[in-house]
């Protein structure tokens, strides 16, 4: 045992013997849920996020720094490799904007039984895609 | 238990002494707390901000600046900024201490991560207060 913590980790099986117990979750013999999908995703657009955290800071300096700056900001965003992004971006976006109500709702109590949250899963994807194509169809009316 | 082959405990303590200290226990419900209260300041300000983009994505510089240099706008997007890296920064954190487990790395990480953080967050701070008093 080199770290102290491994001793919360051992338990007796039941014939006495002393056993390390698996930590979880234990994904080889985990079958992959909507529940288990959509938590993961919840983090993965979330370190996603991140970095679109750092799109708008560059977003702020480009429109303080002047007119330069700003039009070539302006124009990468506008190019097929800046749509990906702002695509991706709000994908992302939508994504963790409802898995996170979800979450604020199981917080206050709600939606805790296992067909509800089958059913908010569902729910969560649905509006991420409704959201996304609403949002483009904005961005195409806009420019 | 001496002779003892695989999982075994050579620690004269009780299994509470051991983990008393560790985890959550430092620092109680503010992280789990200010994430929940950022998320929900959050639910506001990001529909604003995607309203926003749209109504700015057509206009030049000079529009924007005097956009940004309205109070209300100037506010909420300082607000957008302060809130979303102070949520950003709990998660990341939680990221951190679920996936890098040892010790030293883990504790580096979490110091770079909080350095970084908070200087882009300046960084983005005095942006938006310089575009907010250039109009």
């Amino acid at each position: 045992m080199t770290d102290i913590r491994e001793a919360s980790m051992v338990g007796r099986a039941t014939d006495g013997r002393l056993v390390q117990r698996p930590l979880s979750p234990h994904l080889q013999i985990y079958k992959p849920q909507i529940s288990t999908a959509i938590s993961i995703f919840h983090r993965i657009t979330g370190i996603a996020l991140s970095v679109g955290a750092l799109l708008l800071v560059c977003w702020l300096i480009a429109a303080a720094s002047g007119d330069a700056a700003y039009d070539g900001l302006s124009g990468f965003l506008r190019s097929w490799f800046g749509v990906l992004i702002l695509f991706g971006w709000t994908v992302a976006l939508w994504y963790h904007f409802c898995a996170g109500l979800r979450h604020l709702a199981w917080d206050a109590g709600y939606g805790f039984d296992l067909p509800t949250m089958h059913l908010t899963g569902k729910a969560v994807l649905a509006a991420t895609a409704v959201l996304t194509v609403l949002t483009w169809i904005a961005v195409i009316i806009v420019w | 238990m001496s002779q003892t082959s695989g999982p075994h405990l050579r620690v004269m303590r009780s299994q509470l002494g051991l983990v008393r200290g560790l985890g959550a226990s430092k620092s109680g419900t503010e992280h789990w707390w200010m994430e929940r209260l950022t998320s929900v300041a959050l639910v506001p300000l990001t529909l604003w901000f995607v309203y926003a983009t749209l109504h700015l994505s057509r206009l030049p510089r000079a529009a924007v600046a005097h956009w940004a240099g309205n109070p209300i706008n100037a506010a909420l997007l300082v607000a957008l900024v302060l809130v979303t890296f102070r949520h950003l920064l709990l998660g990341l954190q939680v990221v951190i201490e679920d996936y890098v487990h040892v010790e030293r790395t883990r504790t580096i990480s979490l110091v770079v991560l909080r350095g970084v953080v908070g200087l882009v967050t300046l960084i983005g701070v005095l942006a938006a207060l310089k575009l907010a008093f250039s109009a």
